[in-house]
This record gives C-alpha cells, sequence and structure tokens, in this order.
C-alpha cells in the first residue's frame, strides 16, 4: 500500500528561533501585531510503500530520527494519509 | 606525523588546510575523497570547512553519512586526532562526535570577517602551545555558526575543560557585543571529553601565513605537529 507522510518540524521550545523573531517584527513593522510568537519550521512529503499503517509509521519514525530532524534542536510531528 | 584532509562534495578549504600541513608546517599530508570506505594510517584527520552537499537538509546532516565517516569514527575511536573546522565542525555535530547543533547566526546573516577568540584550555593537543586567556585574530565564515546545548551539555562542557575557543574582545573579554552569531557562551570551539576531536568555527588555515596578513592560527597547527 502507498501511504503519504507529511511532517512538521519545528525547533524546540527551549532553542531560540532567530527567523521566527525577524518574521515576528517585520510583522510588526508592517502593522500585524496580532501574532505573539511566531516560529519558523520545516515540513516533509514523503510517499511510501508499506504492509499498513503500523510499518508506514515506524519507517517515517525512523527516517525522521536518523536524518530528517536533529533531536538537540527540532521536534517532529507527523500524519499519515492512504493513497 | 601524517595527515590527511578529507574532501567532501562542497568543501571548499581543503587545499588552503592542505597547504598549511604541506608547505607551512612541512606535514606529510594527503587528501582522502569521501567516498572511501577508509582512511590511509594517520595521525590527523581534517574536516574542512566548506558547503558539503550544499548544507541541504541541515549544515553536515548528509556529510555525515559519507562513506568515510565510518573509518574517521574509528579513528576518533582509536584516541587519533581528528579537527573540524567550521563545516568539519558541523558534520562532527551532526555525527554525534561532539555534542551540541548549530543553529543559524542570530543575525541571519552568512558572517565572513577576522574575529578574536579567547584561548580557554591549553590541555588539548590542538591548543598546547598557546597561552592560557590568550587572544588570537581568526576569520570566521558561516551562516550556520550559532553554537547550541542543552544545560546538562553546557554544565558538562564546563566540568571537563572542554571549551576551548570562546569569542572575546582583543582584551580577553566577554560580552555579547563581541559574539558574532549568539553561541551559547560565546563558544567558537570544543573538544569532547576524550580530548582528541576538536571542533571550531572560525578558521585557522586562513590566519597562518604572513602573506595571508594573519598568522594567529598557527599555534594551533604547531601545537597539533609538537604533539604526535
Amino acid at each position: 500500500m502507498n501511504y503519504k507522510a507529511t511532517v512538521n518540524v519545528t525547533l524546540k521550545k527551549s532553542v531560540l528561533d532567530p527567523q521566527g523573531k525577524t518574521v515576528l517584527h517585520a510583522l510588526e513593522a508592517m502593522g500585524l501585531n496580532q501574532a505573539r510568537d511566531v516560529r519558523v519550521g520545516k515540513y516533509f512529503e514523503l510517499i511510501l510503500d508499506a504492509a499498513g499503517e503500523k510499518e508506514a509509521g515506524d519507517h517515517v519514525r525512523t527516517m525522521c530520527d536518523r536524518l530528517l530532524i536533529n533531536p538537540v534542536i527540532e521536534d517532529y510531528t507527523y500524519k499519515l494519509e492512504k493513497l | 606525523m601524517k595527515a590527511v584532509v578529507v574532501v567532501f562534495p562542497g568543501s571548499n578549504c581543503d587545499t588552503d588546510c592542505f597547504n598549511v600541513l604541506k608547505d607551512v608546517m612541512k606535514v606529510p599530508v594527503e587528501f582522502v575523497w569521501h567516498k572511501e570506505g577508509s582512511l590511509p594510517d594517520c595521525d590527523l584527520v581534517v574536516l574542512p570547512g566548506g558547503f558539503s552537499y550544499g548544507d541541504y537538509l541541515r549544515t553536515g546532516a548528509i556529510a555525515r553519512f559519507s562513506p568515510v565517516m565510518q573509518a574517521v569514527k574509528q579513528h576518533a575511536d582509536s584516541g587519533r586526532l581528528v579537527f573540524g573546522i567550521c563545516n568539519g565542525f558541523q558534520i562532527l555535530l551532526e555525527a554525534g562526535l561532539l555534542p551540541g547543533a548549530m543553529l543559524r547566526n542570530r543575525s541571519l546573516q552568512f558572517i565572513c570577517k577576522p574575529v578574536t577568540l579567547r584561548v580557554e584550555t591549553v590541555k588539548t593537543a590542538f591548543t598546547q602551545k598557546l597561552t592560557q586567556g590568550s587572544v588570537l585574530e581568526i576569520p570566521i565564515a558561516h551562516g550556520e555558526g550559532n553554537y547550541y546545548c542543552d544545560d546538562d551539555t553546557y554544565q558538562r562542557l564546563a566540568d571537563t575543560d572542554s571549551v576551548v575557543f570562546r569569542y572575546a574582545s582583543e582584551m580577553g573579554v566577554l560580552g555579547d557585543e563581541f559574539n558574532p552569531n549568539g553561541s551559547r557562551g560565546h563558544i567558537a570551539g570544543i573538544v569532547n571529553e576524550r580530548r582528541n576531536v576538536l571542533g571550531m568555527m572560525p578558521h585557522p588555515e586562513r590566519a597562518s601565513e604572513p602573506v595571508l596578513s594573519m598568522t594567529d592560527g598557527l599555534g594551533i597547527w604547531q601545537s597539533l605537529a609538537g604533539a604526535l
């Protein structure tokens, strides 16, 4: 079966995000003062083969833990969708 | 002493490192392409600066899986020396040979300029000929040199005398205004607990010959040559 996994990566809460801060200041400079904080992240789309959803999830977590994210500074969440 | 300089696709300081070792230090040195599964018999491995794999995903994240990195790990595990400069430091962090990670510079800008560093410890093979607390002028050239680690790791670095260089004023004073990238604790270079793997963001190979107008990096190469 084919699955589409979408992975969202964010910097850990304890890690300062200079890019997010700069975007927040730009929003404020535009008069868009509604945002209180901005965190900039990363997004992956993976298409993968797996026997079932559990196996697909195992694959995604392995890929994230071994390459896609750096656990020292990043957290991630993912969603699976059967194609 | 014999040295090798590893070349990744996108390395751009490999020739500079080779030149310092061969022509300035008169040390036998050879290049090793990252596809090699083993290293020639050597005492020192240099991971040079550059943009390995175009900095895709994260700096150093892909280079870490190059075949040669298994051999570099074994080299480090055997207690021999590994020296990561700039992108080489980033690769060592991604490979887990040094603790922590790199974030984008606080300013979000790529910074290329001479900075001043304070020597925090001379109890390493890389710094044994330097003077504790002395200040070196060495250039940096990076967009992601904002060193980060969690509180426990930072404490461990301090407890084990593992911070080797900190950004400081010309007088050796620490302060935010002398920290070019936002690095935690003004860290510019660290060593592992076994003290044989060092990573630093500044480029000593660009400051080791009078013709380059800066020579403060030379003491690091002399320390290495003297250690072996």
